[in-house]
């Protein structure tokens, strides 16, 4: 079943004045329930414009053409725009810029507090969702959020969205600022994520690295089309077509043709540093064969 | 929400009201504005109207760009419009109906109401659209020099304005991020009475706040960081001169206030004979 259905969308900002800009161009897209998907794109794209139609903060323009729905509720419908909201969890950028109560606990139950929930059910999803973003719920709920660290900031952000239990849950560069060790362990959350909350995830990352790892699908956007729409391995494959719209390849893609350039070969669709070390191996092992006409050294390398 | 403001937005082109210095349009906006308070006839808004004409075309500022800011207005020009309109009781009764008379004189009066707030707004719009925050708080500065000598902390201000004149389209933005991350999480801020919405604003102003003050200790830093201080030793990369178009603009205002002034008080009834002539049984 596909959890959100988008077709003909169009969106253009300003419409009708001289700084009229296309930001969306005719999507349609189809995402099943249970898919990573990452998006990936320029600044000024149309990625946020996108992300934005699924929760309805930005409405449909042209209701005739163009439809977005979610799991069953049309972002078009006035009635239910309540329940998509919570259908849908948007992370955006800097999360942690929009805490605002005076204890952890009191912030993430801000969601569920406006969904009208039973004062022990938010409470179960408070310590839930605390505990799923690796926060312990005696040490963080009765603290500031203020005096917390960036990446514990950014975690009660975070639970602050999955504490509404989304069905879909979107994720508008997670881990943009963050030091080495932060991003990782919000990586790593993000995986858990699938598993515990939310069982659909769209990911928007510049971060090829941090996409091809985690998602199983990548839509790359320019000019508010979709270019490029495939497996990791398809749209990093794609090499001319991800330096035409100015994006560039992951590093173990880059590595693996640096490599191949070099004389080794290698098979073509490596986008993670596992696949590249499982390439490198099997290479070693000669499982793979390796061109020994072209005169490349390993060691070399 | 937000995207709409135009007041305070710099239009670049490279015009010769873009060119002159900020001090001079500075004082010819404040004169323009006065002068608007003492146009009597319908031949001063014609007059006035023409001269705004004049100085857009020679800003080259899309004429929308001046309208937009008038349109923030809208709501200040209906509401005084319909207190005048209704309140004022003497002369002629065109219409009556219950407790409401619409006079003669009420519609001129609100008919020129409202000429003098679409001028005054049009007229000061035309200095911001033409001058860059920084150009105008060098203005400012210059034109306030005077007071430092009653140890009044002129270049502080100046800074201070430049910094708040700088930050009003970051904060807009950051509002609009915080709105959108707050509605996410199922917010609404148009439901419920008064007392309800304002409660709602708390989760956007709280953070807005506490944004302003992280940003207001990062600029700080930086600042200090580059050895800034407000002291008078402190020189300008760019010193403003008076040029020959200064001068131009000086004597083009002041005939034209020369007029209004002259038509309020001496000439009598030339403005009004003029108006009698052009609109005839309408006044």
């Amino acid at each position: 079943m596909s959890a959100i259905e988008i077709s003909h969308l169009t969106y253009i900002y300003s419409k009708k004045t001289p700084f009229e800009k296309r930001a969306l161009d005719d999507i349609n897209l189809s995402i099943e329930e249970g898919s990573f998907v990452g998006i990936i794109g320029e600044t000024g794209s149309g990625k946020s414009t996108l992300i934005q139609h699924l929760n309805g903060l930005i409405k449909v323009q042209d209701k005739k053409v163009s439809s977005v729905v979610v799991n069953g509720l049309s972002a078009t419908d006035k009635k239910t725009l309540k329940q998509l909201r919570f259908e849908v969890g948007i992370v955006f950028q800097y999360p942690e810029y929009q805490l605002f109560e005076d204890t952890v606990k009191k912030d993430v139950a801000y969601g569920p507090k406006n969904m009208k929930l039973p004062a022990e059910e938010i409470d179960r999803r408070v310590r839930h969702a605390l505990e799923v973003v690796g926060l312990d719920y005696d040490e963080f709920a009765e603290r500031s959020p203020f005096e917390l660290s960036g990446g514990e900031k950014r975690r009660v952000a975070i639970a602050g969205v999955i504490a509404m239990e989304p069905k879909v849950l979107v994720l508008d560069e997670p881990v943009a600022g963050l030091d080495p060790v932060g991003r990782a362990e919000i990586l790593a959350l993000i995986k858990q994520l699938q598993k515990d909350v939310s069982p659909t995830i769209i990911m928007v990352s510049h971060n090829m690295d941090d996409i091809a790892v985690l998602a199983d699908r990548i839509i790359a956007m320019h000019g508010g089309r979709v270019q490029l729409d495939g497996t990791p391995s398809e749209v990093f494959c794609a090499r001319e077509k991800i330096a035409e719209i100015g994006l560039d390849l992951p590093m173990a893609t880059r590595l693996r043709d640096m490599m191949v350039a070099r004389g080794l070969n290698l098979p073509d669709g490596i986008v993670t540093p596992k696949q590249l070390e499982a390439a490198l191996v099997a290479l070693k092992n000669g499982t793979f064969g390796g061109d020994k006409t072209k005169g490349g050294e390993p060691s070399n390398v | 929400m937000f995207r709409d403001i135009a007041f305070g937005q710099y239009y670049p082109t490279n015009s010769l009201v873009h060119k002159l210095d900020a001090r001079v349009k500075l004082l010819l906006t404040i004169l323009f504005v006065v002068v608007i308070f003492f146009i009597k006839s319908y031949f001063g808004f014609m007059l006035t109207a023409f001269v705004l004409t004049v100085i857009i075309l020679s800003a080259r500022v899309p004429i929308m760009s001046v309208l937009k800011s008038v349109r923030g207005i809208i709501f200040i020009i209906l509401f005084t419009s319909i207190l005048n309109l209704f309140f004022i009781k003497q002369g002629e009764v065109l219409v009556s109906w219950k407790i409401f008379t619409i006079t003669k004189v009420g519609v001129h009066t609100t008919i020129k109401m409202v000429l003098r707030l679409v001028l005054l707004i049009s007229g000061a719009s035309i200095l911001s659209l033409t001058t860059t925050p920084v150009e105008l708080a060098d203005g400012v500065e210059s034109l306030m020099s005077p007071l430092r000598l009653i140890k009044v902390p002129v270049r502080d201000i100046a800074m201070i304005m430049s910094i708040a004149l700088r930050f009003i389209p970051t904060l807009f933005e950051e509002t609009n991020k915080i709105i959108a991350a707050q509605k996410a999480r199922g917010a609404s801020f148009d439901t419920g009475n008064v007392f309800a919405k304002a409660k709602a604003m708390m989760p956007v102003l709280i953070p807005l706040f506490v944004n302003s003050f992280r940003r207001a200790d990062e600029l700080a830093f930086a600042m200090d960081a580059r050895c800034y201080n407000a002291t008078d030793k402190r020189t300008k990369m760019k010193k403003a001169k008076i040029g020959l178009g200064d001068i131009v603009a000086l004597l083009f205002m002041l005939s034209f206030a020369t007029v209004i002034l002259l038509d309020r008080y001496y000439f009598g009834t030339v403005g009004i004979t003029i108006d009698y002539w052009i609109f005839g049984d309408l006044l």
